[in-house]
């Protein structure tokens, strides 16, 4: 006969008292793997749904690319046409093309039968010191305002010309120069009124003055030159600048086509825009999931310790009804010779198995609960092993804690007033 | 006569009452030998039981000494007392203490919780067919008669073979029939070189043993 067997064959005789501990150690374990779950559930959840949003927000961006893609398809784009041989580094570098070519050029491309171009704004420009204004730098744009095409229905000018003879004005040049519309002022030894005042821009436009392209030629000593025709609003069936390269080539062989920036700006700043929108969505989801994840860990931080304490009471006093339940045998282990570390070892041996299936059968039972009200589909990844080992290592100790005063008193208990009064 | 497994010298034993202290034995000396069966009795609170108890190293003197195959119980430390006692003394009570919960194979083997000994189940069979129990090695306690579960509670205090048994009025639960098989078995066991003290309030149990003892207030009138 062994302590275990002995243990066994008690718990299977008073199977409904090893139940209601079993259910009770069960009950505890697992309201703390339901609820270590459920956390981990919810960890998961917020990476799902905000992996889910974000995967959302690149469809919507790619989305938006697109239908930003075909609104300018819609709307037209704007190209830029320049000699040839004009470096773009250059032109990029000093915002205005520094080779030229026949104004002829675009009178050229107005009576042609091309199609997939339209709205044609011939222009010299030319970055300048101002001598009348203290040498200051200006950017003189000489325009002839749009050409309208031979063969086309006139429609109303994109742009209007700037009549001979007047200027008109950014936002920096006026202000520096303190002059209003109507006013005359000089420019290049030339008199000029001042037919417009621009607002304030903040781009190059506030230091640029627009006059008439046979005036910018004659001061820049460019006659019938020009070193730029923009062609605003251009169609492309093919939805490519390749089109239109092609069909200016055949026209202009001497010329090269670039892409206006305009759009590539509006494009990435919709884009930066709708990033932006779609980050705050996400930190929102973040912090509405985070306040939600914090009330779910203080209910769980009072729930769980109610429970274990309860079931810490119910084992200790389950034990206590044990150890009086069982004087008389313990009176007689006592008089077989059974030591007292012995009786000890029968109720905390007792204690253990029920902390131990108890804490198993828990483990299994909050597991199951947790990954059903998780709403995780992936349950395997809800799996921790950690807290397998904490919820079956925790509950024996508990059990045995709880069931150590009854099992000392067991132990103690002096077998001749046991076996006088029975 | 051999030398004597159970020998009680000046024993005194009281409790603690209400009013004061309570002599239950008063000044006891009491030697047992092998093959001795000495019948104890005497009216109920004589102090028979306390007398049965300090002899088995479960209730400790005021004074005097128990020596209990040469060894004083008392003088060693309660795990050496526990093993000693499973090693030399089997118990029979009235009430048969057998575990409620435990077949008649494993009660009988229950001593070796407390000092394992070699084939313990081997030698429990041997017993439980000595005690004619063979048909009833698998059942409980609950589901045994009288008469059976005090063979079975004989049957455990054997196992270990101890010199000394100590009885605390083994047929006062069993009828006539029963009682008497129980006492032949404690004069067989005394026959075989045994040392039995037995503590009952039937005076028919005289009729087996070897010396009878008469107790009243605590101490030995007669013998």
């Amino acid at each position: 006969m062994t302590i275990w067997r002995l243990i066994l064959r008690e718990i299977t005789h008073r199977k409904i008292g090893f139940a209601l501990g079993l259910l009770s150690v069960c009950i505890a374990v697992a309201t703390l793997a339901g609820a270590m779950t459920l956390l981990r559930a919810h960890d998961l959840r917020t990476d799902q749904i905000v992996a889910a949003k974000e995967a959302e927000t690149q469809r919507e961006m790619a989305k938006m690319e697109d239908d930003y893609r075909k609104i300018m398809k819609d709307l037209g784009f704007n190209v830029l046409i320049l000699p040839k041989d004009q470096n773009l580094a250059d032109l990029y570098a000093d915002d205005f093309a520094s080779k030229y070519m026949p104004e002829e050029y675009v009178d050229r491309l107005a009576k042609s039968d091309i199609v997939t171009i339209q709205h044609l704004l011939p222009s010299l420009q030319q970055k300048a010191r101002w001598p009348e204004q203290g040498d200051r730098t200006v950017i003189v744009i000489g325009t002839r305002g749009e050409v309208p095409y031979a063969q086309r229905t006139a429609k109303s000018p994109i742009l209007e010309a700037v009549r001979p003879g007047t200027i008109v004005l950014g936002y920096e040049l006026h202000r520096g120069a303190k002059v209003k519309e109507g006013d005359t002022i000089a420019l290049m030894g030339r008199q000029f009124k001042v037919a417009k005042c621009h607002g304030e821009r903040g781009n190059k436009d506030d230091i640029t003055a627009w006059i008439s392209l046979r005036e910018a030629q004659e001061i820049f000593r460019r006659p019938g030159q020009i070193n730029g025709i923009l062609a605003l609003e251009c169609v492309c069936a093919a939805d490519s600048l390749e089109k239109v390269r092609a069909d200016i080539a055949t026209i202009l062989p001497d010329t090269q086509v670039i892409e206006f920036a305009s759009q590539v700006i509006a494009r990435a700043e919709a884009r930066r825009r709708a990033a932006e929108a779609a980050r705050a969505a996400i930190e929102s989801e973040k912090r509405q999931r985070a306040k939600l994840r914090s009330e779910r860990e203080a209910f769980a931080a009072v729930l769980v310790p109610i429970a274990l304490v309860g079931c810490m009471a119910w084992i200790g006093l389950s034990t206590f009804g044990n150890v009086r339940d069982r004087r008389a045998e313990i009176g007689v282990l006592r008089a077989l010779g059974v030591r007292s570390n012995q009786i000890l070892a029968v109720f905390l041996g007792k204690a253990a198995v029920i902390g131990i299936a108890g804490g198993i059968a828990g483990c299994a039972a909050g597991f199951f609960a947790g990954t059903a009200w998780g709403d995780v589909g992936d349950i395997p990844s809800l799996f921790q092993p950690g807290l397998v080992v904490a919820s079956v290592g925790l509950a024996p100790i508990l059990a045995l804690i709880a069931a150590w005063l009854p099992a000392l008193l067991a132990s103690q208990q002096d077998p001749a007033i046991v076996l006088r009064e029975e | 006569m051999s030398d004597p497994v159970l020998q009680i010298q000046n024993l005194k034993k009281t409790y603690a009452g209400p009013s004061g202290a309570v002599g239950a034995v008063a000044d006891i000396s009491l030697s047992v030998a092998g093959g001795e069966f000495i019948a104890i009795h005497g009216p109920s609170g004589c102090g028979k039981s306390t007398l049965l108890l300090a002899s088995g190293g479960l209730l400790a003197p005021d004074s005097g000494t128990v020596s209990v195959a040469g060894k004083d119980l008392y003088a060693m430390s309660g795990d050496e007392r526990a093993r000693h006692r499973a090693a030399r003394i089997g118990f029979v009570f009235q009430q048969f203490h057998l575990i409620p919960y435990l077949d008649v194979l494993d009660n009988v083997v229950a001593p070796t919780m407390a000092l394992p000994i070699a084939d313990g189940k081997g030698k429990a069979h041997e017993l439980i067919s000595r005690f004619g129990l063979d048909q009833r090695i698998h059942h409980v306690p609950a589901a045994l008669s009288t008469g059976e579960r005090q063979r079975v509670a004989l049957a455990r205090a054997l196992l270990h073979d101890p010199p000394l048994l100590l009885a605390d009025e083994p047929t006062g639960n069993l009828d006539e029939a029963n009682g008497e098989a129980v006492l032949a078995y404690l004069a067989e066991f005394a026959a075989a070189g045994g040392a039995v003290l037995l503590v009952t309030h039937d005076p028919k149990a005289a009729r087996h043993a070897s010396r009878t003892v008469l107790m009243r207030d605590g101490r030995i009138s007669k013998t």
